[in-house]
């Protein structure tokens, strides 16, 4: 062996050792979040965790049940407003639109995806939460604003996605479907939908994991009651936020507790992850 | 009952116009957005207001403390991420030929993208806050940051060296030189771009962050020192005086350099895109 060869495989192994670098990370957040959070999970029991409806950490009673639903309905109402409009868009840039102007769109899309949620959560406290109080009643901090706000939040990560996977359809299932007299938009409901569809479940449940993940938006929108909410109009404390309002201040079995709520918010993120990672590289096979 | 069908060229006519308006609507909001906030801001702006640190706990005087914390966080955090994270793209586009080792990789790159930020604010502030000491510091944070950072950079690096020509390297070789010769003479230096370019996204996350940063860096408004001061960022900043209502108008104004930050960002990225795009087409 040469010396030159020597040192192209010792750059080798050490690339290989650096590549490993995301999956370390994402074992030790693993290891440190389920460390810390499932001891305590254990200790109260499971069920009076998952199905306890009462949060009062300074007498030690830990129901997550309120925040677990919050967060599930509240990300429903983001994939409600936020899917048709994002694959409105992603259908109307890919198959619709001039060269053009997808050309000045795309960037501005792109746009939404940077601005801070800390900024799209002021936009809720000033404009949509005040409309919802004077439209709707209630105290406007409430599920819709929530969803409203997440909604949009999620649309480039939809669009994206959904305008990748459209893309890839071959161009010929396109060109028989017109050639065969389909309009455009038979041809988008009937070949390139049913052709793009696991990219589509992809892009929606990326978006969803996004929903569920949202923390400062949430916050400063949702309103954080700790309760079970019983309409649109109703504050809603998500996982996200319980951990985020009491971190600060948290100590003891209280902190615990809420790296069990991490551990939970956790565990519906990676079970999202793998899922999408599934259907969009049954894709690429 | 009347069978819910219409005539195939009306179908498509309302179908168009939907997909517009739905279209048109999601660009309004955006707008919408840049528009109420800049209004608002800008008039907040000048160079005081940047040059200046907060007063009486960012009620009066400007946010000077919190473009240096936010600067320093993300300077660390990329001066972390960018080389492990063009590293492992190196070594997936050009030292591997998929099979279950570049699967794992891959497999846990995107898992790392998809965990949300409080998630990481959670893992920082116990691993790097409280077991490692570092206390809430530059230096959590920026670590913490740099694990959020380092997917991105990830993908963004193997899209750029994936798209140098594969010419370049078979000349490289057949002029007798090593792998890591050509990596580092020929590949890199053409995917330049395209990888700046995912540095440069990965800055613009890095200043809207807020959940990791708030529990990692903390929300000290003085001047940070060193990496171990605690230090706000702006995103924080802002979350903290809209939040408790400090000052409106200083909550416009930090808003208004967020989100002329991101502009800035996106169309330096875009432009260098284009460069990059341009280049091999």
């Amino acid at each position: 062996m040469t010396k030159l060869e020597r040192h192209d495989r010792l750059i080798r192994l050490g690339l290989l050792v650096v590549a490993f670098s995301a999956v370390s990370v994402l074992v030790v957040i693993t290891v440190f979040i389920i460390g810390q959070g499932t001891p305590i999970m254990f200790k109260y029991g499971l069920k009076s965790f998952l199905a306890g409806q009462d949060w009062y950490p300074s007498e030690k009673i830990f129901g997550l049940l309120p925040m677990i639903v919050g967060s599930v309905v509240v990300t429903a109402g983001a994939l409600i407003i936020g899917v048709p409009f994002g694959l409105a868009c992603a259908v109307f840039l890919t198959e619709f639109s001039s060269k053009r102007l997808r050309s000045i769109i795309k960037p501005l899309i792109e746009l939404l995806a940077g601005i801070p949620s800390v900024v799209y959560g002021f936009m809720g406290v000033v404009i949509l939460v005040p409309f919802i109080r004077e439209t709707f009643g209630g105290p406007g901090f409430s599920v819709l604003a929530a969803s409203v706000i997440l909604g949009i939040m999620i649309l480039p990560t939809v669009i994206s996605i959904s305008i990748d996977s459209l893309q890839a359809v071959p161009p010929a299932y396109r060109d028989g479907s017109l050639a065969l007299g389909a309009t455009r938009w038979q041809t988008v409901r009937m070949v390139l939908f049913p052709a793009a569809r696991s990219g589509i479940i992809a892009s929606i449940i990326l978006g969803m994991g996004r929903a569920i993940g949202e923390t400062m938006a949430t916050i400063m929108i949702a309103g954080n009651a700790v309760e079970t909410p019983h309409s649109l109009l109703a504050p809603v404390r998500t996982l996200t936020s319980n951990i985020a309002l009491e971190m600060g201040y948290a100590a003891g079995e209280h902190r615990e507790a809420l790296f069990a709520t991490g551990v939970i918010l956790f565990i519906i993120i990676m079970i999202l992850n793998t899922v999408a990672n599934a259907t969009s590289s049954r894709r690429r096979r | 009952m009347i069978p819910l069908r219409l005539a195939p060229r009306l179908e498509q006519k309302v179908a168009q116009t939907a997909l517009w308006v739905f279209t048109l609507a999601t660009v309004a909001v955006l707008l919408f957005i840049i528009v109420f906030i800049l209004s608002r801001g800008l008039p907040v702006l000048s160079l005081d207001f940047l040059t200046r640190n907060p007063v009486d706990m960012g009620k009066g005087g400007g946010i000077f403390s919190t473009i240096i914390g936010t600067l320093a966080l993300t300077l660390l955090a990329l001066l972390v991420a960018t080389p492990l994270g063009v590293g492992t793209a190196i070594y997936l586009t050009e030292y591997t030929w998929g099979g279950p080792v570049t699967r794992v990789i891959r497999f846990g790159a995107e898992c790392l993208a998809g965990i949300p930020s409080i998630i990481f604010g959670l893992f920082g502030f116990i691993l790097f806050v409280t077991k490692l000491k570092f206390g809430w510091s530059i230096l959590s944070g920026g670590l913490t940051l740099a694990f959020m950072l380092l997917p991105t950079i990830i993908r963004t690096s193997e899209e750029a060296i994936k798209s140098v020509p594969a010419s370049y390297r078979q000349v490289s070789f057949s002029l007798g030189s090593t792998k890591w010769q050509t990596v580092t003479r020929v590949v890199l230096p053409s995917a330049v771009p395209g990888i700046v370019t995912g540095i440069i996204l990965s800055v613009g996350r890095s200043i809207g962050e807020t959940a990791a940063t708030i529990f990692t860096a903390g929300s000290a408004l003085r001047l940070p020192t060193s990496v171990f001061s605690s230090s706000r960022t702006m995103a924080v900043h802002f979350y903290i005086l809209a939040r408790e209502g400090i000052s409106m108008p200083n909550a416009y104004g930090t808003a208004a350099i967020l989100v002329l930050s991101i502009l800035g960002i996106n169309l330096l990225t875009y432009a260098l895109m284009n460069r990059f795009i341009r280049k091999y087409k």
